[in-house]
């Protein structure tokens, strides 16, 4: 399995030290779109700044590697018990190397064991696929983005938010509102309607391994989406809360069923130090390509 | 604007939300941990001293190189608004002038800040890498077996550290003020 753990070395390396490129592209645009001479235009640089030497020096980002979250699509008959195993000691592996922080604390006793090895870390998801190829993506989410994802469930009183979309949208936009510039933004959001509270959730943070540019190929959410993302940038939180034009670099939202008596709408926050990257391994556990 | 440590009130006083400063001396890393024994009665380590100090809320990426010595690799801010139920104690009692963090804090911290003379300082949350590039030296460490490494107190040198005052000691807060002006722009739009 050793060529399987060197892989995913290298996709948590390239994971934690490097920028996808559709959110370089987003945040280079946010610079852009800065007033000059701002304390936002300054927090833009130094985060555009801060994204080169990351690469140029392969050390993380952010030095919260954040929660590792493993989506893999593998095809029927795909070995998950020894893939876990590698990805377990590939983690172990990538936090004696620095690039992941020792991260990971029991819950109980507080006690940080250096490994970031534990109950639920690493997370993998699988999924079958009908490809021979096995495609293994990654995210690592920090907790100061997390701490701000937000469940609601309508109707809500206090945000006057009814079960309809124009309540998901009151739903939505008062997370924005409460996360301020406490998630590192600008940011992303991910959004689940409907689904039950863990399925809603989970769905949230699967749209962040949508790329940003991308658009939702239902016409009623790619309007929410473009709407949200409007609305949002008028709000003036801005780049880290200290006012500005850039609040979101994006919004992916989707929508499962739900049973009658529930409507959730699970919102997560990507920072803007969004790290997720994938590979596409053949059987022998070697990168074929890299899928963003 | 330079500032240096350790911090005079009468430095402290004259800043204002919105400056953007760059700090050169020591800082020491606190976060949840260190906060709640603290402020939970907790004594500081012997020869430590947080007057005229700077708290930064960090839990860096730390190693040893192969002389033996620390070095930070990566060292961005953490959420401050955790520590919110002990900052304005810890500010008083011990004497600190500045706190190092993002995303702001509360009404008390605030208050702590006006009355005793300490600012709260944003750095640029996720930007890890050009902050370590700042730490030039790790002078210290203290309680890395009790809490871990990203809890650990780390004493650190910073040169030309780059933040923002966001919190002054005359009570005005740049976060309550965004927060104001979005909950009235969304207010308009839904």
């Amino acid at each position: 399995m050793n060529t399987w753990q060197d892989s995913l070395i290298e996709l948590i390396r390239r994971t934690s030290a490097e920028i996808p490129d559709d959110v370089q592209r987003a945040i280079l645009a946010a610079l852009e779109r800065e007033k000059k001479g701002t304390i936002a235009e300054s927090a833009m640089k130094i985060i555009e700044h801060n994204i080169a030497l990351a690469k140029q020096k392969s050390q993380p980002i952010c030095q919260d590697t954040g929660s590792v979250l493993f989506y893999v699509d593998s095809p029927a008959g795909f070995d998950q018990i020894s893939f876990t195993e590698a990805a377990r000691n590939a983690v172990k592996l990538a936090t004696q190397k620095g690039y992941l922080r020792q991260n990971s604390v029991d819950s109980l006793t507080g006690k940080n064991d250096g490994t970031n090895l534990g109950p639920g870390a690493p997370t993998i998801h699988f999924h079958q696929h009908k490809e021979a190829a096995v495609s293994v993506r990654l995210m690592l989410k920090g907790g100061g983005c997390e701490n701000v994802g937000a469940q609601y469930s309508l109707p809500d009183e206090t945000i006057k938010a009814d079960r309809d979309m124009a309540g998901c949208r009151k739903a939505i936009l008062d997370a924005v509102l409460q996360a301020q510039g406490k998630g590192c933004g600008p940011g992303v959001l991910g959004v689940c309607i409907g689904g039950d509270r863990a399925t809603g959730y989970e769905f949230s943070k699967i749209q962040f391994l949508r790329t940003l540019d991308d658009r939702n190929p239902n016409p009623e959410l790619d309007k929410l989406e473009q709407d949200i993302l409007n609305t949002a940038n008028e709000l003036g939180i801005g780049p880290m809360g200290f006012g500005g034009k850039t609040t979101l670099l994006g919004v992916k939202i989707c929508a499962a069923n739900r049973v009658p008596a529930s409507f959730f709408v699970s919102i997560s926050y990507m920072c803007w130090a969004y790290r997720r990257h994938g590979a596409r391994l053949d059987a022998t556990g070697k990168i074929m390509d890299w899928l963003y | 604007m330079n500032i240096s440590t350790p911090l005079t009130e009468e430095v402290v006083r004259q800043l204002k939300v919105g400056d953007a400063v760059e700090i050169t001396g020591v800082v020491v890393t606190g976060r949840d941990a260190v906060h709640k024994y603290l402020a939970k009665g907790g004594e500081l380590p012997p020869g430590v001293s947080l007057t005229g100090s700077i708290i930064y809320h960090c839990g860096p990426v730390v190693f040893k190189d192969e002389a033996g010595n620390w070095k930070v690799t990566a060292a961005g801010p953490t959420t401050s608004i955790r520590e919110e139920p002990y900052q304005g104690d810890i500010i008083k009692k011990f004497g600190v002038r500045a706190v190092i963090g993002k995303g702001g804090m509360g009404d008390r911290t605030l208050a702590a800040c006006q009355e005793a003379g300490a600012v709260y300082l944003h750095a640029i949350g996720g930007a890890a890498q050009v902050l370590a590039e700042h730490i030039t030296k790790v002078r210290n460490v203290y309680f890395l077996e009790k809490f871990g490494s990203p809890e650990a107190i780390w004493e650190l040198d910073v040169v030309k550290f780059p933040a923002v005052v966001t919190m002054d000691a005359h009570g005005n807060s740049l976060h309550k003020e965004v927060l104001a002006h979005s909950q009235a722009e969304l207010a308009k739009r839904v």
